[in-house]
């Protein structure tokens, strides 16, 4: 009878590890996710209203800069102080699409579709599986980000020369900034699993407060010196700067926030802090779905 | 076993009917709304804590670019009067459709209330508990930024603060109704109403700076000239960056007021019959 019970165990173990995805059954996790994702965030609507919902809401944050800077400099769009705040806000739409688009998964499946269960007994990874839903809201995103500067460049004299642009480092600087966020967005879903009452929030609270002391839309030098400090230690603020040197070298240059920093030096402290953010997005997140599994709160319905 | 009897028998129940009944009910949303949301402290928190971040980040924008201190106020009274509006959208037009993804708008229609008198004690309610949140934003972002308040009239600052709330919530009340019809696109639409009427509305900067024409189609949201006028009516400088005079923009709001709150009634019902004829009022399309 032991023996049996051994043997038993030991078939489901072998099954459970069998089942368990590796190599392309991330891929097939992530890849599923994605378009999953993109059913979720463009089907409720035809293609036209879909479009209008996701470009009007970034060029109207955009707008609200642009007129507040207008009305107090008179219009002069010129000043570099313009780009950097034009770009600054331009890029941090990336912040909100890809950190929240990460964590809002956990609440759409767990709350609203109530199917977080159901991923959690498919063989899937999970981890990978919110990488991909966080896919869809990355290219609406990246679409927003396009027109806002293309909108910029075409009606308020915003100065990006393509020639002078340096596409190796724009790129490079994108992709590891990109997986920054993503990272983060895994830190954020694993506190989504153990919390009921914050959850619609928490994705908004933490973008804000990042906006507020990255340096988004002013020099780190505005903030008052006691707080200052917490834009030094956050990633955004040396990823943003490498995409205003990349596309318009001579504005980064104007302020002195990372002014004694060359970009590969700044290149070397985001790659370090993304690493960084990497490795603790997996112990958070292990540690919170354990918890999550321990506390029955995977299948969870708050009713918030 | 007789007690219970007695307890239930007809004769010993007093039902409200007519006007009791309307205040009753309207009471009776209002209650969870004030008394439920102050018992959830952290939430206060967090409404009080995103919109400062929003608010602290324009008032160093304006700073980084040497702007007149009194834009600082501007944001600050701008950030106060954000609580409103997503109050609104989000506790006033998408209420019945969160009621109905919950399974509670067929009993609200069931029960022999008014509908009306729902939408009034959400308003109410709502009205109360975010007028705690703004007064907390308020008070904080005036005194982390130092911002300096000259009042010209309390008693017209007051009575354009009421009309405000009063023809802003009776919008709510009437797009409440529209919201009725929706399903998955609500959400998306109320998430649609924020940035977009920041904008327009001249939360963070004065109305006057667009054109005529534009800022008199953004009157037709209440807190645009409410904003405008409050505005003038505690800044030194408010008058010279007026919209219209106070005047005008109370007489619009009271117009306001009443186009919003009887439209409220009237689409009310003419869209509670047409969601009951195209059976949407329990429909769950998620």
């Amino acid at each position: 009878m032991a023996i049996q019970d051994l043997k038993m165990s030991s078939t489901d173990v072998s099954a459970q590890i069998e089942s368990r995805p590796t190599g392309r059954g991330f891929l097939r996790s992530f890849r599923m996710a994605a378009w999953l994702g993109w059913q979720i965030e463009s089907n409720w609507t035809d293609p036209f209203l879909f479009a209008i919902y996701s470009f009007v809401k970034p060029l109207s944050t955009a707008a609200i800069l642009v007129v507040m800077y207008g009305i107090i400099t008179q219009g002069n769009f010129q000043s570099p102080i313009f780009t950097y705040i034009y770009l600054g806000n331009a890029f941090y739409i990336y912040v909100g699409a890809v950190m929240a688009g990460v964590s809002w998964a956990v609440i759409d499946d767990r709350e609203h579709y109530k199917t977080l269960k159901y991923m959690y007994i498919a063989p899937i990874h999970i981890p990978m599986y919110l990488f991909g839903r966080g896919v869809a809201k990355f290219l609406v995103g990246s679409i927003s980000v396009l027109i806002t500067i293309v909108f910029g460049t075409l009606f308020l004299h915003l100065k990006i020369d393509l020639a002078t642009v340096n596409w190796l480092l724009f790129f490079v600087a994108l992709f590891i900034g990109v997986l920054m966020l993503a990272f983060m967005g895994l830190i954020l879903a694993g506190v989504t699993l153990l919390i009921a009452h914050h959850v619609w929030f928490l994705g908004e609270a933490v973008a804000g407060a990042l906006y507020l002391f990255s340096g988004a839309i002013f020099p780190l030098e505005v903030l008052p010196l006691a707080i200052r400090w917490i834009g030094y230690v956050i990633p955004i603020t040396y990823w943003l700067e490498l995409l205003r040197r990349a596309l318009v070298g001579e504005v980064a240059d104007a302020f002195p926030t990372l002014v004694n920093l060359s970009n590969n030096q700044i290149l070397a402290i985001l790659v370090g802090l993304t690493l960084f953010f990497a490795i603790l997005s997996v112990f958070v997140f292990r540690w919170a779905e354990h918890l999550a599994r321990e506390r029955g709160l995977i299948d969870m319905v708050t009713n918030y | 076993m007789n007690d219970s009897a007695a307890v239930l028998s007809p004769e010993r129940l007093k039902k409200a009917t007519g006007f009791l009944l309307f205040l009753k009910t309207v009471i009776a949303r209002a209650y969870p709304r004030v008394i439920g949301a102050q018992r959830e402290k952290s939430w206060m928190f967090f409404d009080v804590f995103l919109p400062m971040l929003a608010v602290s980040a324009y008032v160093f924008v304006y700073r980084a670019i040497n702007a007149p201190e009194e834009y600082i106020g501007f944001v600050v009274v701008g950030g106060a009067m954000t609580a409103f509006w997503l109050n609104v959208l989000w506790s006033m037009s998408s209420q019945l459709y969160w009621e109905k993804e919950q399974g509670n708008l067929a009993l609200y229609i069931m029960a022999p209330n008014s509908m009306m008198a729902i939408l009034l004690g959400m308003a109410l309610g709502g009205m109360l508990m975010t007028a705690l949140r703004a007064a907390a934003i308020l008070i904080l972002g005036s005194l982390l930024f130092n911002v300096q308040y000259q009042v010209v009239s309390f008693w017209q600052l007051f009575i354009v603060f009421i009309l405000t709330m009063v023809a802003l919530y009776g919008m709510g009340m009437m797009s409440a109704s529209l919201f009725l019809l929706l399903s998955r696109e609500a959400w998306h639409l109320a998430n649609l109403a924020q940035e977009p009427i920041y904008l327009v509305s001249g939360f963070y900067f004065p109305i006057k700076s667009f054109s005529f024409w534009v800022a008199a189609a953004a009157s037709i949201i209440p807190l645009t000239l409410g904003l405008d006028a409050m505005r003038q009516l505690v800044f030194p400088s408010g008058p010279t960056l007026g919209f219209l005079t106070v005047t005008i923009e109370l007489l619009i709001l009271v117009i306001l007021s009443l186009v919003f709150l009887i439209g409220a009634r009237y689409m009310l019902v003419h869209l509670e019959k047409l969601a009951i004829r195209e059976g949407r009022l329990t429909e769950s399309r998620r």
